[in-house]
């Protein structure tokens, strides 16, 4: 089974510190990683691989600094690794990052499954794994949560809902979207680590892909930004002082005004 | 660079330093200029993202959108379309909130409202959508459609696009909702913004205005598409109010039938399954109370499920106590759990993490109960208590069950 | 402070780092409550391969030295010194095997616990046999070509979750410490059972128990070196682990002065945090120098035996003592920096102090060590 997992490199959000002035994300010093919901796409690649043979190539799309993030998933598993990285491609909002990432598959050629994180920390959209199967034509299935069987070109999956889950059957090639509830992530291994170490990472850019530069980075990207803004501070909250019991008194009449 | 700073211009103010999310601009010296120094961009770390274009109070940081080649005649583009999202045969709350928001936004555009509604008869429904505030409902019932599957889906609503032109398409932030319209966005080239917490017009251009929580939460951004047709948004449920129906409202049905390939899909739907547990939506709760490390065990969580219960409300967990094992994953609130926006948001023994409050931030009352008076939960709370969770919550408990007698 | 680590060496570091802590320390309370073997948290070190480390590369091992196996018990031990323990134990049940043992016995057992597979364990001590080694009263009787076990182990790290033993005992009853030899026991030999499990005051995520031996047949390819040798491969490889067990002590250190350091920051008293008190703050900066002293202490003696020295045995046990004197001295500081709280189980300060304990009696208790270095002292004085 040869398994495409792409993923995206992330500021470690759980270290952003914020500018007590100015109220924005301080970057400096923040450390990248892989995005956290793809941690679950990479270890479900390598577990199928384990279980069916094949193998795993990751795919990203990014500056140069972001061979770290191909490294670490290398260090868990994957076998090979591609980054796509062009200053052409900067600039991409999710329209022009799956059609770019389509394009790297498609260079890749062979490939049963596409495994994605359901969406990226930093941008919450979900919108690339759906947008690279619509660009590739291929089927999606997004928010599995376990992936039931596999065999002779189909694959049963489990679909996470609001109210439950769903059991969908498709077709392969596919690209689906994971869930933290599919696995739980492994750490390297330390010959995993020391084959990272010596990886030679695939870097493609414009000219190794067969794009339309019309749909590519800034000019490819059909949103803009307009405005930046800090969200206004909620005015200070009014402190409840006293003993357990009048706190209690007054937190009832809150609570009834409010509900 | 599509991207230059023009050096006549800049005063070396540093405002657009403060707003790049990607610290991506530094203050070189300069001679001559009143602060001695002017902005310059590294293009090693610039995603062009434009977020100091706006920043700069003196237009001298220009983002060169302007080569690209631009389709600027949109005027048979016309309607604000609503995607009628629906289960089972019922539709979904989340698109009589969206409803009412596309009303006050075709009122700005001199537009009407569509709903799009797919499925398989589901002729009360259509009814409710009018009286929820469409002016026209286009309706696709086939058996094929009955539940979502992302390609026929896609494929109808492509052709119903292309064929009626709407100006804006709004959509659930739903498991559904997330995996259609990126689809469709995709085939037909059109700006999408994911989760929007603001729509407006801008009257004068007649466009959307699209505004998001960016770059993890702390700073918003308002989002455009000025040059591709419809403009596309999702929104998550519970941040605009449903629109309130009203049964004197006329509407038009517009029946659209579909045959063959179109309805084709390569994905099957073998079963759907409803789960008890994950029932208690916290998302659909008007009120939560929701626990964190501070509550210290699994075994005092069942304070928070009495204290929920009295108030008729749900139980939400920050990732500390998911994490730990105290609750399921499906009550957790935050970046990486649900957003959640109730009237009232109970935070017991919750730190207040930045991803905590990116998920909650915008219920309409925040009570705040800490041991830790310095706890960043306190800045966001509507009232802060700081003391003993163990105490005070059994207390209120009791209290608000007497008052119910 | 620079210890000079090669590359392996760092990338062992900031694995055992990550493995402490995202799935050790999130689990290692429970493991302290619940006195369970911790399954789980073995599989993923072994998935990891730390359980190479310590094995040579012709026998599926990485090949590493002493230093690096001090590095992981070390990282491993800031989380838990429990779980620490079972990683370490396996190391010094291996030992002897990749020490003394022959071509046909490391092609048999290294590859498996190399991979993690099964685990080691090693047992010399017994009910009347403590820091006196030779009153062991464990008998291996030759019979044609096998050997007769009959006694008992106690105090047994892995003891029961181990699938390997490496066992000392008397080959020849009149010959005292001469007498000793070792042998590989595999778990399920018919006549090799399990007695107490003990109830310890520290190290809970560690199992400790009795190895009971009745008529245990055991084949004498299983003999480790030779007849007698039993009392060398015994002091050889608590040469070679002896820096790990100073390694452990000095991970229960760095944790707990970890957790003393991050409390002072957050808790507040008289309107500042208590880190800004001068006593907290001296206290902490002593706590922190013996840390680094004992790390370089124990790095340099890893360093001196992996280059091939094997005249260690002052050195390791100096390593062991001050290493763990400074585990004691600090964990009990770092509870009194968290007052009240620090003596509390739902905080973690006091888990320390008590994992620390065992690090000054185990594999030769402190006044053990302080013999061991004073007779070499004056032996190399005597020269």
């Amino acid at each position: 089974m040869n398994i495409i997992v792409c993923i995206k490199q992330v500021p470690e959000t759980t270290e952003v510190r914020i500018n007590p002035e100015t109220n924005t994300l301080m970057r400096e010093g923040v450390k990248s990683i892989i995005n956290p919901f793809d941690m679950y796409a990479i270890e479900e690649g390598v577990r199928l691989k384990e279980k069916f043979g094949g193998k795993v190539t990751v795919l990203t799309m990014g500056p140069p600094q972001a061979e770290a993030a191909l490294k670490e998933a290398i260090s868990l598993g994957a076998d090979e690794a591609v980054l796509l990285s062009d200053r052409a491609f900067a600039g991409s909002d999710t329209w022009a990052t799956s059609y770019t990432l389509a394009a790297g598959v498609r260079k890749l050629k062979e490939y049963d499954l596409i495994i994605c994180g359901k969406q990226a920390s930093d941008g919450d959209t979900a919108q690339v794994g759906p947008g690279i199967a619509t660009h590739l034509d291929i089927p999606q299935v997004t928010y599995v949560k376990k992936i039931e069987e596999v065999k002779d070109k189909t694959i049963k999956v489990e679909r996470m809902t609001e109210e439950g889950y769903e059991i969908i059957e498709s077709s392969l090639p596919l690209l689906i979207t994971v869930v933290k509830e599919i696995n739980t992530p492994r750490v390297p291994s330390l010959r995993g680590l020391m084959r990272s170490k010596q990886a030679k990472i695939t870097v493609l850019g414009v000219k190794d892909l067969d794009v339309e530069t019309a749909n590519l980075g800034l000019c490819g990207s059909p949103t803009q930004v307009a405005k930046i803004f800090t969200p206004p501070a909620r005015p200070e909250g009014e402190k409840i002082k006293g003993t357990a019991e009048e706190i209690v008194v007054k937190l009832a009449e809150i609570l009834k005004r409010e509900k | 660079m599509p991207i230059q700073i023009i050096v006549e211009k800049c005063t070396g103010c540093t405002l657009c330093l403060k707003t790049c999310p990607f610290d991506a601009i530094r203050m070189m010296d300069k001679k001559g200029l009143p602060t001695g120094r002017q902005a310059v961009i590294n293009f090693d770390k610039c995603t062009l993202c434009g977020a100091c274009v706006p920043a700069c109070k003196f237009k001298a940081i220009l983002l060169q959108k302007e080569v690209c080649p631009v389709k600027v005649d949109f005027n048979d583009y016309k309607g604000v379309w609503v995607f009628a999202e629906q289960k089972k045969g019922k539709v979904q709350p989340i698109a009589f909130e969206l409803l009412g928001k596309a009303r006050e936004l075709a009122a700005d555009l001199g537009t009407d409202v569509s709903a799009v509604l797919l499925g398989d008869r589901l002729e009360e429904e259509i009814q409710e959508l009018i009286w929820r505030g469409a002016d026209k409902v286009y309706a696709v019932e086939k058996f094929e459609l009955a539940n979502y599957q992302d390609e026929p889906y896609t494929n109808v609503i492509v052709e119903l696009i292309n064929k009626y032109k709407p100006e804006a398409f709004l959509c659930g932030a739903t498991s559904i909702g997330r995996s259609l319209i990126s689809r469709i966005a995709i085939k037909i080239k059109a700006g999408l913004t994911a989760d929007c917490t603001e729509l407006a017009v801008d009257k004068e251009k007649k466009i959307l205005l699209q505004t998001r929580p960016a770059f993890g939460g702390n700073i918003m951004a308002t989002i455009v598409c000025p040059n591709y047709r419809p403009q596309m948004a999702t929104v998550r449920h519970k941040v605009f109010p449903e629109a309130i129906s009203d049964m004197k409202r006329k509407g038009k049905v517009i029946r659209e039938n579909f045959d063959g390939a179109i309805l084709n899909s390569r994905t099957r739907l073998l079963d759907i399954i409803d789960e008890i547990e994950s029932t208690v939506n916290i998302a659909d709760a008007d009120i939560i109370v929701a626990g964190g490390r501070g509550m210290k065990s699994p075994e005092n969580f069942k304070l928070l499920e009495e204290l929920a219960k009295a108030l008729g409300g749900a139980v939400g967990a920050s990732r500390a106590a998911v994490d730990s094992g105290w609750m399921p994953y499906s009550h957790q609130v935050g970046q990486t759990g649900k957003t959640v926006c109730p009237k009232v948001y109970i935070a017991c023994g919750i730190s207040g993490q930045i991803q905590h409050l990116v998920g909650m931030q915008s219920s309409r009352t925040i009570i705040a109960i800490n041991s830790d008076p310095y706890a960043p939960i306190f800045k966001v709370a509507n009232y802060g208590i700081v003391g003993d969770i163990l105490e005070i919550v059994p207390l209120l408990t009791k209290k608000l069950k007497e008052g119910t007698r | 402070m620079d210890y000079l680590f090669t590359e392996e060496q760092k990338m062992i570091r900031d694995l055992c780092r990550q493995i402490a802590r995202e799935k050790i320390a999130p689990i290692a309370a429970e493991y302290d409550r619940s006195e369970k073997f911790p399954h789980e948290a073995i599989k993923i070190i072994a998935d990891s391969d730390l359980f190479a480390i310590f094995v040579p590369v012709e026998y599926g091992g990485t090949g590493g030295g002493v230093l690096d196996l001090s590095i992981a018990t070390e990282e491993l031990s800031r989380a838990c010194g429990g779980i620490a323990v079972c990683y370490a134990a396996s190391a010094l049940g291996t030992f002897p095997i990749v020490l003394f043992g022959n071509d046909q016995q490391k092609r048999k057992y290294l590859p498996d616990l190399a991979k993690g597979k099964t685990i080691a364990a090693f047992g010399i001590t017994e009910p009347e046999a403590g820091s006196d080694a030779s009153a062991i009263k464990t008998t291996a009787l030759k019979k044609g070509d096998h050997y007769i076990l009959n006694g008992t182990k106690h105090f047994i790290t892995n003891g029961g979750e181990a699938g390997i033993y490496t066992i000392i005992a008397k080959s020849d009853r009149s010959k005292g410490a001469r007498g000793a030899s070792a042998f590989i026991v595999e778990k399920g030999t018919p006549g090799f059972t399990f007695g107490k499990k003990e109830d310890k005051l520290g190290i809970r995520a560690s199992i400790t128990s009795e190895l009971i031996f009745t008529d245990c047949k055991i084949p004498q390819e299983n003999l480790i070196a030779k007849e007698g040798m039993g009392f060398v491969v015994t002091m050889k490889t608590f040469d070679m682990s002896r820096p790990g067990v100073a390694a452990q002590a000095l991970g229960i250190a760095q944790g707990a002065l970890d957790v003393a350091v991050k409390y002072a920051r957050e808790r507040r008293q008289f309107g500042k945090s208590i880190a800004s008190f001068q006593g907290i703050q001296w206290m902490l900066a002593d706590m922190a120098t013996k840390i680094e002293a004992s790390r370089a202490l124990i790095y340099s003696c890893a360093k001196m035996i992996d280059s091939g020295n094997t005249n260690v045995a002052k050195e390791s046990a100096m390593a062991k003592l001050f290493a763990s004197d400074t585990a004691m001295q600090v964990s009990t500081d770092a509870v009194q920096i968290l007052g009240g709280y620090g003596y509390m189980r739902d905080y973690p300060a006091e888990k320390y102090m008590r994992d620390a304990k065992i690090t000054q009696i185990y594999e030769g208790t402190n006044q053990i060590q302080r013999n061991i270095i004073a007779l070499q002292l004056i032996r190399e004085a005597a020269k």
